[in-house]
């Protein structure tokens, strides 16, 4: 049977990590590629990096940094952040990532989803969602969830779908930096309209905010977290074997 | 040397990097006389079958891998590059693939329980179903990494390795010098690395 997938998700700005702060036997925890080999090592199914750079000379540091870590890790790669045009997929593809994930630029552009799954196949397009409550309903956020785009984030993330995203991404900002466990309710929702696989991210706090997620949830496909990872309140490997010592399949 | 053909499917970096931290000389070549010296050919691939196949004709690399073949060169299809070994597909239609394995190449949806996502992505034990060069060395229930919608169907006779999503996928072929892996060993860490290293010693 597919083994749960544990992905930290790593938020580079000028080269370096942010949040990195107490990794476990690493002295440079704000070292990108240090700290993706380190996670490798540890079990890590997948790597994010979240390019929150400006400018276009921070934009070439960050792909030199993928290339580095893509040149030594050999597990997937998404990479997310910036990301507007297939010219930007392309961009990144060249230097190493597997994946590429699309939020605000998608928002801006709906055509970028299929224009991107066309040229490189559903596998590779990632639609990422920020997520907020509003009236009772989900509304898709931008900007950091600063923005509300008065879209339906239930009826946004089944276009996506329709249109070419291979993946899902919901991050729930109810949820997210509270690390009370990630938002079941909201997940269940977006796991019953789509087939494709969907990732939990936002508010994980312990191992057993893991657990409660693939046990309440069994058909999600993978967690995200960051800091509960680079903070090293728990490691990957010790979550894995939780999760198992829970039942729940994971690959150790 | 290992030649990875090059007809302008998929990434090819990651693959590059990984021969390399085998310490495996390889070059990434669409050179017919290039491919036909080579100790190894690799065929990679993603995307769709159909334009894979037309990708493989346009660049006259599809009577080179299947000339290499018949030369008994030791040839790895990687994915699109494994489904592509098979006689034909039935993805957006009936396309002819290599036809170096018999057995056919179709979706995995229509034949999988509903709660199981399409595409199949993620870690997923191999269960060997026959010996294999490819696996020397690495235990039953081994994780490597997938990401498909369709899969190869009609080929019992030469699976070497299963994965169970529902129903067991093939997840790896063999026909005399001709290996197929449905999952990516470059993307599978640890053990991916061994079995390139494995498929570099045939």
């Amino acid at each position: 049977m597919i083994t749960k997938r544990i992905i930290p998700c790593l938020d580079v700005k000028n080269g370096r990590v942010v949040k990195g702060t107490n990794f476990e036997g690493l002295k440079d925890v704000e070292d990108p590629v240090k700290l993706a080999s380190a996670y490798s090592e540890s079990g890590a199914d997948e790597l994010v990096f979240y390019d929150i750079t400006a400018s276009h000379e921070q934009r070439k540091l960050f792909t030199d940094i993928l290339e580095a870590a893509a040149s030594n890790i050999f597990i997937p790669l998404t990479v997310g952040g910036g990301i507007n045009s297939v010219d930007d997929f392309e961009r990144v593809l060249r230097c190493g990532a597997d994946k590429v994930s699309v939020n605000s630029g998608a928002i801006r552009r709906p055509d970028l989803i299929p224009e991107a799954a066309a040229k490189y196949g559903s596998q590779c397009v990632v639609l990422s969602v920020d997520a907020k409550r509003v009236n009772g309903t989900f509304h898709v956020f931008q900007n950091g969830g600063r923005i509300d785009t008065g879209l339906d984030a239930l009826e946004w993330i089944k276009d996506g779908v329709a249109h070419g995203a291979g993946e899902v991404v919901l991050n729930s900002i109810d949820t997210d930096g509270v690390k009370q466990g990630f938002d079941l309710e909201m997940l269940k929702a977006v796991n019953a309209i789509v087939r494709v696989p969907v990732i939990a991210s936002g508010g994980a706090g312990s191992a057993a905010d893991f657990v409660e997620l693939f046990h309440e949830i069994p058909e999600i496909s993978a967690g995200l977290a960051a800091s509960i990872f680079h903070y090293g309140e728990v490691t990957i490997h010790d979550l894995k074997e939780e999760l198992r010592r829970e039942g729940i399949q994971v690959r150790l | 040397m290992i030649a990875v053909v090059d007809y302008g499917v998929g990434n090819l970096f990651s693959l590059k990097c990984s021969l390399n931290a085998i310490q495996e000389e390889a070059i990434i070549t669409r050179k017919e006389e290039e491919i036909k010296a080579a100790d190894h050919v690799i065929l990679p691939g993603v995307g769709a079958f159909g334009d894979a196949v037309r990708k493989l004709r346009e660049t006259g690399m599809f009577d080179v891998v299947k000339e290499t073949a018949a030369s008994g060169t030791p040839i790895l299809g990687i994915c699109v590059g494994m489904q592509l070994l098979f006689e034909r597909d039935l993805e957006f239609g009936t396309h002819e693939g290599l036809g170096l394995i018999p057995g056919t190449v179709d979706a995995i949806e229509p034949r999988i329980p509903d709660q199981f996502d399409v595409p199949h992505m993620g870690w997923n034990p191999l269960h060997y179903t026959k010996e294999c060069a490819l696996f020397r060395g690495l235990p039953e229930q081994t994780c490597v990494y997938f990401v498909h919608s369709y899969a190869a169907f009609g080929c019992d006779a030469y699976v070497t390795a299963e994965a169970e999503y529902g129903i067991p996928l093939t997840a790896a072929v063999q026909n005399g010098n001709v290996y197929g892996t449905q999952f990516h060993p470059e993307k599978s860490g640890n053990a991916g690395l061994a079995i390139l290293k494995n498929f570099c010693e045939l």
